[in-house]
């Protein structure tokens, strides 16, 4: 796509970082995927890391803004965008524009939508690989990079992708370096103009808070220390699922509904 | 010919001293600015070496009088000498007299260093050897050499001994002898050596960063624990000290004074606990890091470490190498992670101020150890192991066990506890601390308020609204995140109106007390023992008699040391009919229990726990039962695995053994006679 990366000396690394939400208190503060994607960024032995948000400034998004900053950065580049705005747009014409080899954030965010989208929709408007739930990049040589995935319980997958790319981290990812607070308050927050597109659909949305979802009682009816450890160390599964396909709607929907009948989450 | 020589020896030992000092001076100059009243420091000192540090010299009765007489022999032997033999006034009948009086000056500071000399033969491991190896023998030099020119002066001695190729070999030596002794003594008090610290001591004393820890003329026993703030509304005042050059002068110079005496590291506990802090070698450091160079010349006990002898002084030069501007402790990727003075050592203080308060040079080590910790936590975030999550927690929580702020009162759902939101005003605002979400400290303070039930007093607590005192966060240099919480906390007490705050946490305790004011929060702040002793002395508590076994009291740091309260638990004590059985470390010498400072968060390792050897104390007194009071010192000493003893808060014990006053006994007598209602009180049948 673009040879001249390839001979390049350094990584140029973007970092999207957003502001995330204690979940206690909700108090701003670094969003925690976001801060492993730092941590990653700066693992990197060549990387040139530079740290982007887009969104509204404020006290509170002041504040964990800073935090990223004092994870050891001079500058973080803000793409001013009011509250509702879609920050889409304006992070896929920044990321074009400066062109980074490598794009990592977290997941998906703590606040706001949190949908997860936001990695998939820039990859596919940029047209570049995702690759998601990194736990380490091992090694970029030559335009390609040799990524290690986090698959659940430990396991690992190693992938060798052609830059650029983004990738996502979740809590695989290793854990970030504390944020001090003499670089957090001397870093400068960069402000730039960008596009402002009001989220349309957004704005029709009806917003409320989460209910907490009933969680399924793990029952242990282990008999002996070795199952009692197998049941400790084993995720919580309901185990009696069933895969259909080649149904109609019909039949899914009635499966669903006779489910959740069994579940007792619908009377009658 | 002696008369001639020995003007010109004391004076241009007198005029290199003068050098040194301008040297010395620059060497402390290098430090940061901090005004101090320069003449009224001076003139304060005679009274705060006299009485304060000799007050501390003291506690070691047979150093402290080797100290009087070798010193105090000095002193008057280097000022006659300088009249006597310097200006020539030896000769007439003043000048005889003059002359009389320094032979007593000098056979006093002879047997002074006879003294010195006995304890250098066979030296304990705390003090240090090396150029210290050498003193006993320079002040015999200067005593012996200074009395027999005197001798001679004074006429004791024939007229003809100096005659003759003899007498001439005899002047020779003589002034040999005087010359060794006046290059060690008044030289080497300004250009390095042992006497040093005579010069850097004496100034250090005038110009102390804290005046008010010396006691005065009008009384008051001097006191001055907290830390000072930082200064952060200014983004260009340095977040803590990087370098050598980032302590203040008058820091500098306390360093200076350091006379490697060694008795902070005999009561370190980290030290005893073997974890790389020598708080003597610390201090050590710091003037090596002033000077620049290398540790080698240093020779008393390193820094422990898990490896037999402990890290390696000298060896290479390179490793341990200080500049004035030269960081302190090297960053992860620099200088191969070495420099003048690794993290661990830093991390590994409990800040329990033993070896401040045993410190005869009144150098303030937990100041330094706090100053160095800020950089590493403010600039490199560098706080180790679960600190930085800690932190976090009092940054998004409030409390440092990440809590829900909201569950803060949930142990007390049924104690009904009333809030000052409802009552806007009370005797006593109750500082529950966050012992308030730690189990067992819930006990204490369900037994703590039921004392407070039983003496009826006024008193409401903050509920939700309260927060960590910021003690945590200070002591792990976190300054911003202490004064976060400090300034919210202070702007919360001031909306409700009290007379005092009672707390059993002596770190809220201390940090309420001596810490908030600087920040403009000043209160009345009792600790529980303290206040269950005032109402006990009141006649509003009533005891059943001790029926358990042996007891002894762990004095908690913060309470003893940090605010001189020694008496009022053991009064409560003795209220509750036990007699204490005191530890061979109580009161001010009381050991650490390993709990402050964050040291269980920085957890820093060691050969051996903190709290084991504390236990191991207890123990020795033949105690079943340890009465403490703060619940650091609860949890780890609890955490002490097979313990002979049981570990107390001395509110449980009030607590268990309340006889209520039948109402109209207690309503009727309340502060008129209160023997007759201890009296009825304990008629009642249980």
């Amino acid at each position: 796509m673009r040879p001249e990366t390839q001979v390049a000396p350094s990584l140029a690394v973007t970092v999207l970082v957003s502001v995330g939400r204690h979940p206690l208190t909700g108090r701003g503060r670094q969003a925690d995927q976001d801060a492993r994607g730092v941590e990653l960024a700066r693992s990197i032995p060549q990387a040139e890391v530079s740290l982007l948000h887009a969104g509204p400034l404020g006290d509170a998004s002041e504040t964990a803004l800073r935090g990223y900053l004092g994870m050891g950065f001079e500058s973080l580049l803000l793409l001013e965008q009011p509250d509702g705005a879609d920050v889409l747009p304006a992070l896929a014409e920044r990321l074009e524009a400066a062109a980074p080899q490598l794009v990592i954030t977290g997941e998906r965010a703590e606040q706001g939508e949190g949908s997860g989208l936001l990695p998939y929709l820039l990859a596919e408007r940029l047209g570049w690989p995702l690759v998601s739930g990194l736990a380490a990049v091992e090694e970029v040589a030559e335009g390609v990079a040799t990524l290690l995935l986090a698959l659940p319980r430990g396991q690992r997958r190693r992938l060798r992708v052609r830059l650029p790319v983004i990738v996502t981290v979740n809590a695989a990812a290793p854990s970030p370096r504390q944020s001090a607070y003499g670089p957090a308050r001397r870093g400068q927050l960069v402000l730039e103009e960008a596009q402002v597109v009001h989220d349309e659909e957004l704005a029709k949305w009806q917003v409320q808070p989460a209910r907490k979802r009933p969680k399924r009682l793990k029952i242990i009816k282990a008999a002996s220390a070795r199952d009692r450890f197998k049941a400790a160390a084993a995720k919580a599964e309901g185990g009696r699922g069933q895969v259909l396909t080649d149904v109609t709607p019909e039949q899914g929907a009635e499966a669903i509904l006779r489910l959740l009948r069994e579940e007792g989450v619908l009377r009658r | 010919m002696l008369e001639t020589l020995l003007p010109i020896l004391i004076f241009a030992a007198l005029g290199l001293a003068l050098l040194g000092a301008g040297r010395r001076i620059r060497l402390w100059r290098q430090g940061r600015p901090s005004p101090v009243p320069i003449l009224k420091g001076l003139a304060a000192m005679p009274r705060r070496y006299l009485v304060d540090l000799h007050h501390v010299v003291a506690r070691d009765k047979a150093m402290s009088n080797t100290h009087v007489a070798t010193a105090g022999g000095f002193v008057a032997a280097a000022v006659l000498l300088i009249l006597v033999h310097g200006l020539g006034l030896g000769s007439g009948l003043a000048g005889g007299v003059l002359g009389w009086a320094l032979l007593v000056a000098s056979a006093t500071m002879f047997l002074g260093s006879l003294f010195v000399y006995r304890r250098r033969r066979n030296p304990p491991a705390r003090l240090s050897k090396g150029v210290w190896m050498r003193l006993p023998k320079s002040l015999m030099a200067f005593s012996l050499g200074v009395f027999a020119i005197t001798l001679l002066r004074v006429g004791l001695l024939p007229e003809g001994l100096l005659e003759g190729a003899g007498g001439w070999i005899l002047a020779l030596v003589l002034a040999a002898v005087v010359t060794w002794g006046l290059a060690e003594m008044v030289v080497g008090m300004t250009w390095g050596g042992p006497m040093k610290h005579a010069f850097a001591g004496a100034l250090h004393l005038a110009f102390h960063r804290r005046p008010e820890r010396f006691s005065t003329k009008a009384g008051g026993e001097g006191r001055s624990t907290g830390l000072k703030a930082l200064d952060l509304d200014d983004p260009e005042a340095p977040l803590g000290v990087e370098t050598p050059a980032d302590f203040t002068w008058n820091q500098l110079l306390g360093f200076d004074a350091c006379v490697q005496c060694g008795r902070c590291e005999a009561v370190c506990p980290a030290f005893a606990a073997g974890q790389p802090l020598n708080p003597k070698k610390l201090i050590q450091d710091m003037v090596v890091g002033m000077a620049g160079g290398s540790d080698a010349a240093y020779a008393g006990s390193p820094y422990p470490s898990q490896e037999p002898g402990g890290k390696p002084v000298g060896e290479h030069s390179l490793e341990r190498y200080g500049s004035p501007h030269g960081p302190i402790v090297a960053s992860l990727h620099e200088h191969d992670g070495k420099a003048l003075v690794d993290a661990e050592t830093l991390w590994s203080c409990t800040t329990c101020r033993a070896c401040v308060e045993e410190c005869p040079m009144m150098i303030e080590h937990v100041d330094a150890i706090v100053d160095m910790r800020r950089f590493l936590t403010l600039e490199r975030g560098q706080t180790p192991n679960k600190a930085p999550e800690v932190l976090d927690n009092l940054i998004a929580t409030d409390n440092p066990g990440g809590f829900d702020p909201g569950a803060r009162m949930h142990w007390a759902t049924d104690l009904e506890l009333p809030l000052m939101a409802d009552l806007q005003q009370v005797d006593v605002l109750l500082w529950l601390g966050d012992g308030a979400f730690d189990m067992r400290n819930q006990r204490t303070l369900r037994a703590l308020v039921k004392v407070l039930r039983a003496a009826r007093v006024d008193f409401a607590v903050l509920g939700n609204e309260e927060r960590d005192s910021g003690d945590v966060a200070r002591r792990l240099g976190d300054e911003a995140t202490f004064q976060s919480l400090a300034r919210r906390n202070i702007a919360t007490l001031a909306t409700y109106r009290f007379q005092q705050i009672l707390t059993c946490d002596p770190h809220s305790f201390h940090v309420l007390g001596n810490e908030y004011g600087e920040l403009g929060g000043v209160y009345e702040v009792r600790h529980h023992s303290t206040y269950i002793a005032e109402l006990y002395e009141a006649g509003r508590l009533a005891f059943r008699p001790w029926k358990g076994g042996r007891v002894t009291w762990h004095d908690p740091c913060y309470l003893g040391r940090y605010n001189g309260e020694y008496e009022a638990p053991r009064q409560v004590l003795r209220a509750l009919g036990i007699e204490v059985a005191e530890m061979e470390r109580s009161g001010f010498r009381s050991r650490c229990c390993g709990g402050g400072g964050g040291a269980p968060i920085t957890d820093i390792p060691g050969k051996r726990r903190i709290p084991d050897m504390r236990m191991n104390d207890v123990r020795e007194t033949g105690a079943e039962l340890v009465a403490v009071g703060c619940p650091q010192c609860t949890a780890m000493l609890e955490g002490v695995v097979d313990a002979g003893a049981e570990v107390r808060d001395i509110a449980e014990l009030v607590a268990e053994a309340l006889v209520e006053p039948s109402t109209s006994v207690a309503t009727d007598a309340v502060g008129h006679d209160a023997r007759s209602i201890r009296h009825l009180a304990e008629e009642v049948p249980l």
